[in-house]
This record gives structure tokens, sequence and C-alpha cells, in this order.
């Protein structure tokens, strides 16, 4: 009877905490990972998936589940970077402390841009998001005697737990990634089963419908892309404080699209699909290693043959696959 | 004349000549827009595109008839990349574009993104990421009035842009395809009920859109002596500020809207800072957006439902 005592416990947990036990489902084996591949530059590449899936995370919560398109989502990422990193050039702050600031800062951003182009029309906040990513590239470019122009910040301090910091060795960055990565989903998954979760989703499937039913749509909208944005600033913070050094370029328009081939990919409004476009799209460079020079090329050529076959990506769900696929929408659905 | 006029007049004539450009390119953006609205991220590339064809019409002239006249070179030049990308866009469109016609917006905006990069990357891996020079074709004569002066590629880029538009205003006013046009934009469904084949519209548009698009990259490569895969996305990012200036959907708008982002933006490299430049038509489409996002001749049409 063991097994079905098994069930039972899981059946009764599952119930309970449905997306704590998924997030340990899937993302424990991972805690495996270093003490199997002892190789460093693995662990390094897969921190590096660590902070790409945190991205695509963020940015499902606008794309996904918002139905918005935010084009300049690297410049929010590049914000948080150079928040944490010159809150500790300048005052010594601390990685813990500057990590949660870096996301704030992102957020206040998101929402400065987000409240005229949300105002209008959605489609126009892609635009405006990615007028903002230049502005943002090259102020970080022009401003010199703040950011170090295109030579950009060095000596960034790493994270430190008490007396002991972080060094080169990738290890304790996957494992603070792999962390982060956790609380995200499980926050995200809660996000998503709640009345703003679903007001999104409302929003995406029918604007009009979602507010003549009471749902202040500016104002969800507003806090998904705030969300977003402050996730990308956390990855930013985490991302400088690896790296040590940050120049404008890594932050460019190509990063922007490489997150949202992404999301696509793995499914838009799922967000173990972003995961999982994030990890494909991650590891994908190191497999092709010979096909360097035409991973971009691969790219463009993924996005339009995924829109065109299989809008919902690889994990997308049903509701999200009928939305896409409507071949015969009303007209009103074509017009707005 | 004073220094400071003479200054004024030579940035206000920069500023006009790259507006010019601006338009052109403005002007695909806007009929696209107008008739599906979609945002069509790859027009910038297809830019890009007609200003490599130019090259190669430019090298080809150079290696085989290094002889002809530089206004026929000229003529070929233009005919050829605007039948080139007007085949191109024809093709984006079908291939990518329409299978997507009755999907969301947002399917539609993401697949020209694909396209985009998939255009700059095959342009990088086909000619080298460096930037390529232009062969001069044009004489370098300067016309002189006074103190204020300009040169014949100027003009060259007046001419063809303005004769452009106001052919571009004709069609779409007078020919039955222009018509055509019009009628898709204002509801589709009613155009295709009146017996317009609304997909060979839609194809005719992006063809056109193109073509104006690719004399726009002959100018612009011509102009500045020099053409890179990646110029096509600033330069597109800017006439699409440019179509949202002027209203997007309206054709007087793209051409007003491009020649004053070109002046504004001109102005702003003279007088503030050549730094900053690329910021101001961000900026300013920002402020389009906050105080009056309908544009300067856009109608305010309420968002349809």
């Amino acid at each position: 009877m063991a097994p079905r005592a098994f069930n039972n416990f899981f059946a009764k947990h599952y119930k309970k905490h449905p997306f704590f036990l998924q997030v340990f489902l899937f993302l424990f084996p991972f805690v495996f990972f270093p003490l199997i591949d002892k190789n460093i530059y693995h662990i390094d590449l897969m921190t590096n998936v660590g902070i790409y899936v945190l991205l695509a995370m963020g940015l499902n919560v606008v794309v996904g589940f918002a139905g918005l398109l935010n084009l300049g989502y690297a410049a929010f990422f590049a914000i948080g970077a150079y928040t944490y990193a010159l809150l500790n050039i300048h005052w010594g702050i601390s990685f813990w402390i500057g990590l949660p600031l870096a996301g704030l800062l992102s957020m206040f951003f998101g929402l400065v841009i987000g409240i005229p182009s949300m105002r209008v029309r959605g489609d126009y906040l892609a635009i405006t998001t990615l007028g903002f990513g230049e502005i943002i590239r090259i102020a970080f470019n022009n401003l010199d005697a703040w950011t170090g122009g295109p030579n950009g910040l060095l000596g960034i301090d790493r994270p430190a737990i008490g007396p002991w910091r972080f060094s080169v060795n990738p290890t304790p960055y996957f494992y603070l990634a792999l962390f982060l990565v956790a609380v995200t989903a499980y926050l995200l998954f809660r996000m998503s089963d709640s009345k703003i979760g679903r007001a999104l989703v409302a929003i995406r499937e029918d604007e009009l419908a979602a507010s003549c039913m009471g749902i202040p749509t500016l104002k969800v909208k507003l806090y998904a892309f705030g969300l977003s944005s402050f996730i990308a600033g956390v990855a930013g913070a985490l991302f400088a404080s690896k790296q040590t050094i940050i120049t404008p370029d890594s932050f460019d328009f190509v990063l922007s699209v490489l997150i949202l081939a992404m999301v696509v990919l793995g499914g838009m409004g799922n967000i173990w699909g972003s995961a999982l476009g994030a990890l494909v799209l991650g590891v994908l460079p190191e497999v092709l290693r010979g096909f360097a020079s035409y991973r971009m090329l691969i790219f463009g050529i993924i996005v339009i043959l995924m829109m065109s076959f299989r809008p919902q990506g690889i994990l997308g769900g049903q509701l999200i696959r009928r939305e896409l696929n409507s071949r015969h929408k009303e007209a009103g659905d074509a017009a707005s | 004349m004073a220094p400071q006029v003479e200054l004024f007049l030579q940035q206000l004539l920069n500023g006009l000549t790259i507006g010019m450009v601006y338009a052109l390119i403005a002007l695909g953006y806007t009929m696209v827009y107008g008739v599906i609205q979609l945002i069509n991220f790859a027009h910038g590339d297809v830019f890009m595109v007609g200003a490599y064809l130019a090259l190669s019409v430019i090298w080809l002239f150079m290696s085989f008839l290094p002889g002809a006249s530089f206004l026929v070179m000229l003529l070929a030049v233009f005919i050829l990349s605007m039948l080139g990308a007007a085949l191109l866009g024809g093709a984006i469109e079908k291939i990518a574009y329409k299978p997507l016609r009755h999907s969301p917006k947002l399917t539609a905006l993401i697949t020209s993104i694909g396209v985009s990069f998939f255009l700059q990357n095959a342009v990088m891996l086909l000619v080298g990421s460096r930037e390529q020079g232009v062969p001069e074709v044009v004489p370098t004569t300067r016309f002189n009035l006074g103190a204020f002066s300009f040169s014949l590629i100027q003009l060259i880029i007046f001419a063809t842009a303005l004769s452009l538009m106001f052919f571009l205003t004709w069609f779409v006013k007078s020919t039955k395809l222009g018509k055509a046009m019009r009628a898709s934009s204002e509801n589709m469904d009613a155009a295709l009920l009146m017996g317009i084949s609304v997909n060979r519209v839609i194809r005719a548009t992006f063809a056109i859109g193109s073509a104006l698009a690719a004399v726009g990259g002959a100018l612009f490569c011509m102009y500045y002596g020099s053409i890179n895969f990646h110029d096509g996305y600033l330069a597109g990012l800017k006439a699409f500020t440019a179509a949202v200036f002027g209203g997007i959907g309206s054709i007087p708008g793209a051409m007003l809207g491009g020649i004053l982002l070109g002046v504004f933006e001109a102005l702003g490299a003279g007088y503030i800072s050549s730094e900053w430049k690329d910021v101001f038509a961000f900026l300013l489409l920002g402020a389009v957006l906050l105080f009056k996002p309908s544009g300067i001749l856009g109608e305010n049409l309420p968002e349809k439902v």
C-alpha cells in the first residue's frame, strides 16, 4: 500500500500547495547540476541561463499575460545592472540591499514609460519601449562622468554572506540564480492565479469586455508592466555582481529580441514555457558552436515559423492557442 | 550674411535633406498601418536592403560601363533597387504576414520583428558586418546662393523625394489601385464586399512602400557615402516616429512628419549636442504620444471596438 499512501500524501499536499510543489519538482533537480557536471564553464553557462530565465519570466508577464509588447526589455535589465553598480561603487551599498533597489528603480522607469504609451494604444507601447531602450543605451554611452561611457563600470562588488565573499567561481552564483528563479516562478504562479493574473488574461483576450466587467484595465496593465520591469532590474543586479564589469553594449536591442524569442518559443503566457525557451535558446549557441554566425539568423526564422505554425509556443496552453489561432475572429477584434 | 544665420540655414538644409529620406521611409509605415494596422518593423530593413541593391547596381555600372553618364546610372539605380525592394516587400507579405491575416495583432508584430532580424542577419552574412563605402557617383558640384550653398546630391534628393511624393499622392487619389487602397483602409470587409481583391491591395501596398523605402535607401547611401547592415534599424525607427508624428495612416502626415523630424534632429544636433542626436527623435515620439497621440495630420479616431 506504499504507493497508494504516497499518492494520497502527494495529492493532499499538491492540492494545498500546488505551485510550491511544482516549482520544487521542476527546479530541485538543477540543485545537483554543479555536483554532476564539474566543468566550471558549463556551470557559468547555466548561471547565465538562470539570468535569461528570470528575464524571460519577467517579459512573459507583459507579453504573455497582458498581451502587450515590450521591445526595450534590455533597458530595464540595464537600469537594474547600473543601479546596483553605481550604488555599490559610490556608496559601497551591499548586493543584498542593491538587489531590491535595482528592481524598484527599474520598476519606476517602467511606470514612467508605461503610463503615456498605454493610455493611447497597445501597439504604441512596442515602439515607445523600443525608443526607450535606445535612449537608455545612448545615455549610458554618453554620460561618461557617471557611467564610464563605452568603457562601462568596473570593480563592482560580488555578493557577500557574512565574511565570505563570492569569487570568480560561478557555483555560488548558480545557486543564487536558481534561488531567484524559484522565488520568481513561485510568486508568478501565485500572481497568475490571483485576481490580477486573471484580470490580465481577461484583458489579453478582450480588453473591452474586461473593462465592462469592471476591471480597471489601465491599472492592471501598469501593474504587469511594473512587475515585469522589477524582475528585469533584479536580474540586472545579479548580472552586474556576477560580471563585475558592465558596458552599455551588453544591453542592446539584440538582447531584447533574444528574450522575446525565448518567451515566444516556450509559449506566451506559460511560466514554465518561458523558462524552457530561455534554457533552449541559452544553451543552443553552445551546442551549435560551428553555426555561431548563423545564430541570429536562426532566431529570426524561429520567430517567424513559430508565429505561423505554432503561435502558442512549445508549451502553450489551450487558452492561448485558441486565441492566437482563431481564424475567424469577430470583426471587432481585428479592428481593436 | 551673419554667420549665425548661415549656420542656421545650413543646419536647416541638412535637416530637410535627411527629412526627405525619413519621409520616403515613413510613407511605407503609414500605408501598411493604414491598410492592415500593422507596425511593420521589417520596413527599416527593407530600406537597408534597398541601399545595398543601389550599391550593387553602382558597382555593376562601375565595372561594366565605367563611362556611363551619372544620370543614366542614377536612373538605373533607382529603378532596379525599387524593383528589387518591391519584390522583397511582396514576398515578405506573402510568406510572413498573409498567413496571419486573422490572427491577433501581437502575432503579426512579433513576426515582423523576426523578419527584421532575418533580413539584417542575412545581409550581414552576405556582405559582412563592416561599413561598406559607396563610390562617389554624383559629382560633388556645389551651388552657391550668396553665402548659402548646397550640393548636387542634396538637389537630387529633394527632386526625387518630392516628385515621388507628388506621384504617390496622385496615385492614391486617382488610380483604381489607389482608390482600392483607400477603400481597404477605410473598411476592409466592406471593400471585400465591393469586389476589391483585398489581398492584392495589401500586397501592392507592401510593394509600393518597399519601393519608396528603397529609393530612400539609395539616396541615403549616396548622401552619406557608406552603408551598414544595421543602418536600417535606426532609420526605420526614426521613420516610424515620423509617421506617428505626422499621424499614422495619413500619407501627407508621413511626408510632413518625416521632413519636420529631419529638421528637428539637425537643429538639435547643431545647437544642443550631436552625441545625443538619436535621442531627440525618441523624445519627440514620447512627447507626441503624451500630448497629441493622433499626430499632426492624423484623424482623431476613437479606438474602434
